[in-house]
């Protein structure tokens, strides 16, 4: 990072956007795996217009379903990859709808 | 896969798995007793959704069947996969003998009273094929994919324990 070309005071937050790292504001793609009846490292720090791609391991059909059954339901057959743009802020609770102790939370911030 | 067991002796489920333990079961018993006991919740599940009005029964019932039938695809394409023979067994025939039993019980109900029957069957029988998962088939499995395809069952068959204990008390 080379932040301190720009100095605060006078940057704008644009300037600050174009100077950080992509990783920093660009919208970023996060893989959620799901393996032995487990959705497997669920992304901490999401944002809106970031993306998620739920990549399904198992030998088992899957589902990414919100908890308030309708932000957004997934379905996973065995081996398939699917990628959902997040586009509201909040925070959403989700399940596989044919294995409903597999859990998850999605926090997704401006 | 021969399913077609001749049903000798009249044992109990709960008795078997003891008796197996004892003598220890071969990896060849072990994917005949795993695969037997998918096949009798997939017939457990047509069952149910050929008699069934309730839409969370045919749920999980559509459930079982489609989980049961992944895991046993994968259990035959491994068989074949390490040339192993499934070989029949006391555990298999003593399944087969008690599933029977139950298909014809849960035949003669209909409505609600099937329901029920059902779904506090699908809790008692994942529970004892959980427990000869957990206690007898993992630990004496000796090829390491078998063990881990176990493994990945008794997960998903605690799973379905879990969904069906729930659905056994919306249904009370």
């Amino acid at each position: 990072m080379h932040l301190r070309r720009y100095p605060l005071f006078a940057a704008s937050a644009g300037a600050l956007l174009l100077g950080a790292p992509p990783a920093a504001a660009a919208p970023h793609s996060y893989e959620i795996v799901l393996d032995k009846l487990k959705f497997v490292s669920v992304p901490a720090n999401l944002h809106k217009g970031d993306a998620i791609i739920w990549v399904n391991r198992d030998i088992l059909r899957h589902s990414a379903t919100s908890t308030d059954h309708h932000s957004f339901d997934v379905d996973l057959p065995p081996g398939a990859k699917k990628k959902m743009v997040l586009t509201k802020i909040g925070t959403f609770p989700f399940i596989c709808r044919y294995h409903p102790g597999m859990r998850g939370t999605l926090t997704v911030e401006k | 896969m021969n399913l077609k067991f001749a049903l000798i002796a009249p044992l109990s489920i709960a008795l078997v798995a003891p008796a197996v333990a004892a003598a220890g079961p071969t990896d060849p018993q072990i994917a005949h007793i795993a695969y037997t006991a998918g096949v009798i919740d997939i017939a457990a599940g047509k069952q149910a959704l050929a008699k069934s009005h309730n839409k969370t029964v045919r749920g999980f019932a559509q459930e079982m069947v489609r989980d049961h039938t992944a895991v046993n695809d994968k259990a035959l394409a491994l068989v074949k996969k390490l040339k192993v023979t499934p070989q029949d067994n006391p555990t298999s025939q003593a399944l087969n003998k008690g599933a029977k039993a139950e298909l014809a019980k849960l035949e003669k109900l209909n409505g609600a009273a099937f329901d029920r029957a059902y779904v506090d069957n699908e809790v008692a029988y994942h529970k004892t094929v959980n427990g000869a998962l957990a206690s007898t088939l993992i630990p004496n499995a000796h090829n390491a994919e078998l063990k881990s395809l176990l493994e990945t069952g008794l997960t998903l068959f605690k799973e379905h324990q879990a969904h069906a204990e729930q659905i056994a008390k919306e249904l009370k």
